[in-house]
């Protein structure tokens, strides 16, 4: 087991999620360690490094495995596409911590940022320049975190991409990518979305 | 011809300050152009500069920049603040995290009720003394080196620099128990760009007053 990142966390997506994605599509394998919890988690223990911080965590994934552009101005575009899903995420993540009465608010509030601020960006960037990829025409961690938040918009509106071709089309795409692939297949380590039954356990953990 | 990166943002500290500060420890002009009515962010968002509708935005070497971070990154990596190697940005990284969390707390407390803002700062005073300042004093003990990464100046040291002084604002001795950082604060203020914009008339912007908030609290209708 040693070599392998370890991950520290509870059995869920959280702030997690990102990086078991990140791992993934780099095909890493990981050791898994279950519900042991620190002070401040996710931890990942990485090339003799305990390491906090989902950004750090993710950054230091994204350099190591190629991930992240070939020069600066490439590692700037990632870095602001991967920003602002990183935003939409927190708002898909507090979503079931809405009180019943808030929850259908803050849903149109998703949907409306998703469709009207965050995926128009994206749908333009892959129009403008035709690629595969959202930058350098090369696969980096901004289509593989668009992809997972892309999966986690449906989950809550399945015909979220209605119109969005680009984006369905990228969306078929960076699935078919094997690492990607078998993350997306039953037994792997990706994190279902929390129920609403598990959220007291949860909660518990963290309060 | 690359011209001076032009900043647009409110006149306050808001999530534009820590570049500012990075950008001036780097010893970079730059120039502002400040968002005072909803017209004016309505203008940049028509005028379609806005990536995501959203400022901050810094125009640099030809690209109009959004999200925090992003352009915190790419200054850090331009101008050699961002470590030697793969291993010192993972650590630069994770101590930028830290302050940013703090300095975030920090930020929002003047846009918080009035009955809150009590619990709100006991709340900080305490995630400073307990979760964050003792790891950058740890760090420096451990080292003993002046810089917190690689024995040299580094993106890390001036968003703590940054941080530190927040925290003073809400608590003059909050450095009290943690003398390695009040040495660390001495000596860097004392770094010739960073000392000259710590002083008067320079592009760092005061503590949030009532004022900024009216600002943000009409733009953005809240």
């Amino acid at each position: 087991m040693s070599g392998k990142p370890k991950l520290h966390y509870f059995n869920g997506r959280g702030r997690m999620e990102s990086i078991r994605w990140l791992l993934a599509a780099a095909g890493v394998e990981v050791c898994l360690y279950g519900s042991l919890l620190f002070q401040q988690v996710p931890m990942v223990e990485i090339d003799g490094m305990k390491m906090v911080q989902t950004r750090a965590i993710g950054n230091y994934i994204a350099m190591k495995y190629n991930l992240y552009g070939k020069d600066l101005k490439e590692r700037a575009l990632i870095d602001m596409y991967v920003e602002a899903v990183i935003d939409l995420n927190e708002l898909l993540m507090t979503h079931i911590l809405q009180p019943a009465d808030k929850k259908e608010q803050h849903l149109a509030t998703i949907v409306d940022k998703a469709t009207n601020r965050y995926f128009p960006v994206y749908e333009k960037v892959l129009k403008d320049h035709g690629q595969d990829f959202l930058v350098g025409n090369h696969f980096s961690r901004a289509d593989v975190q668009l992809l997972e938040t892309l999966l986690m918009v449906e989950e809550i509106k399945p015909d979220i991409l209605a119109k969005f071709p680009l984006l369905q089309s990228f969306k078929a795409r960076i699935s078919n990518i094997p690492t990607i692939k078998k993350f997306l297949q039953p037994g792997s380590q990706r994190k279902p979305p929390l129920q609403e039954k598990d959220l007291p356990k949860v909660m518990k953990i963290f309060h | 011809m690359a011209g001076k990166p032009k900043l647009y943002y409110f006149d306050g500290r808001g999530k534009m300050e820590s570049i500012r500060w990075l950008l001036a420890a780097a010893g970079v002009e730059f120039e502002e152009e400040f968002i005072e009515t909803k017209e004016d962010l309505e203008k940049l968002r028509n005028d379609g500069v806005l990536m995501f509708q959203q400022v901050p935005m810094v125009e640099i070497d030809g690209m109009k920049m959004v999200q925090t971070r992003a352009i915190l990154s790419y200054i850090a990596a331009k101008y050699n603040l961002y470590g030697k190697d793969l291993k010192e940005r993972a650590w630069i990284d994770m101590y930028v995290e830290g302050t940013t969390d703090l300095m975030g707390m920090i930020m929002y407390l003047p846009f918080q009720p009035a009955d809150t803002k009590e619990k709100n700062l006991a709340l900080i005073i305490e995630r400073a003394t307990t979760r964050y300042f003792p790891v950058y004093e740890k760090a420096l003990k451990d080292h003993g080196h002046d810089y917190l990464v690689g024995n040299k100046l580094s993106w890390a040291d001036i968003h703590l620099l940054e941080a530190i002084l927040m925290a003073e604002e809400c608590k003059p001795d909050i450095l009290s128990a943690f003398p390695l950082l009040q040495a660390f604060k001495g000596r860097t203020s004392n770094i010739p760009t960073i000392k000259k914009f710590l002083q008067p008339g320079s592009q760092r912007k005061p503590p949030t007053d009532e004022k900024f908030v009216a600002i943000v609290r009409k733009i953005f209708n809240i």
